[in-house]
């Protein structure tokens, strides 16, 4: 694999990641407000 | 062969690199994005929140959000199942040959895999959040889409989107069922509403794509019936969704102010679907009458949904 392919994928292997984290933290605030509106109802 | 698409021989789509035989190229972040088909998922959240904004009884706000969010993915779930079964069929339309799967942005598998873990995810966290019957809903809503609509009907029926128009109805069922765990008379009018509008909306769109359909072997209405019976069929289903938007005012579900708004916005439907009926010009790029009717269902749908809002909030308030 040429050294422009390799660096692609990783490019966006990153960006996925980023993306993930990004998602993965969202969803734990979420479930956090969803729990204490649960509870508190 | 599409099912191959990412497994990159010469150049990707996004990328002029050229990449050794057999490499696989992981899809793009935005594609996944693509693949919910973004735009169309606004009319469904905005149909489920109204839905949910005009029914009795209290959600909390996070639980309210978290409800629009799982229509919301339910939705983009559907339409990447679509896409994924429908990948030879878009390659072949003009429309649709650049969504990611027929463009060779991503592979099948991966359609696949984020349409399902996305129906699970989006179901099981309405059941938790909120309730079981909405989550059920929910479900259906994603299945019949995928199962009824795409697979079954959509390949050998001109009826296909008659039909398969219930899919994209649920939202209101599932906003309201989100709040009180039942569906009442309101919310089934507006799912009959958007049921008998689909059929106006798409096939005006039909008419001027018709080739793209032709060619993509999808028998939609104006390919197998030609487009004077459309246009006729476009008038006649408007006619019903004309009940349907006045149904709720005189069962006096609604106001006066959903009345004067669905009144007037269904009365210049009613003259754009009448437009189309009458003419005669077999032209997709001079069909300015449908391409019209097909913007303003659009527009139509919002105004009569957040009318059903306002009037609720102004009779409440």
């Amino acid at each position: 694999m040429t050294p422009e392919g390799q660096e692609l994928i990783r490019a966006r292997q990153r960006s996925r990641s980023i993306v993930m984290a990004l998602i993965l933290f969202a969803l734990v605030v979420l479930f956090f407000g969803i729990t204490i509106a649960k509870m508190s109802h | 062969m599409a099912t191959n698409a990412s497994i990159l021989t010469s150049e990707t789509a996004a990328s002029s690199v050229p990449m050794p035989a057999g490499v696989p190229m992981p899809a793009d972040w935005r594609d996944f994005v693509a693949l919910t088909k973004p735009r169309v998922m606004t009319l469904v959240v905005f149909t489920g929140l109204c839905g949910l904004l005009v029914a009795p009884g209290h959600l909390s706000p996070i639980l309210a959000f978290t409800a629009i969010l799982c229509i919301a993915l339910g939705a983009g779930a559907a339409a990447a199942l679509n896409q994924w079964y429908e990948v030879d069929r878009d390659a072949a339309m003009k429309r649709t040959a650049a969504r990611p799967l027929p463009a060779g942005r991503m592979d099948r598998a991966s359609a696949l895999h984020f349409g399902v873990g996305l129906s699970f995810f989006s179901v099981l966290l309405m059941g938790f959040a909120t309730n079981w019957f909405a989550a059920a809903i929910l479900a259906v809503s994603i299945l019949f889409y995928v199962f009824v609509y795409t697979i079954w009907l959509k390949p050998r029926t001109a009826q296909n989107i008659v039909i398969g128009g219930a899919a994209g109805a649920f939202p209101p069922l599932i906003g309201w069922a989100a709040v009180t765990g039942d569906v009442a008379a309101l919310p089934i009018a507006l799912f009959m509403l958007i049921f008998f509008w689909t059929p106006p909306h798409f096939w005006a769109l039909a008419l001027f794509v018709r080739m793209d359909y032709a060619n993509a072997g999808i028998p939609m209405l104006p390919v197998v019936a030609g487009e004077r019976v459309t246009r006729r069929q476009i008038l006649f289903y408007t006619s019903i969704m004309a009940a349907a938007a006045l149904a709720p005012v005189l069962m006096q579900l609604t106001g006066l102010i959903y009345g004067l708004t669905a009144l007037i916005a269904t009365g210049i439907f009613a003259v754009l679907a009448f437009q189309v009926a009458m003419n005669r010009e077999t032209d997709p790029a001079l069909m300015v009458p449908e391409r019209r009717l097909f913007k303003y269902s659009v527009l139509y749908l919002f105004l009569i949904f957040g009318a059903v809002v306002v009037d609720h909030w102004v009779v409440r308030a």
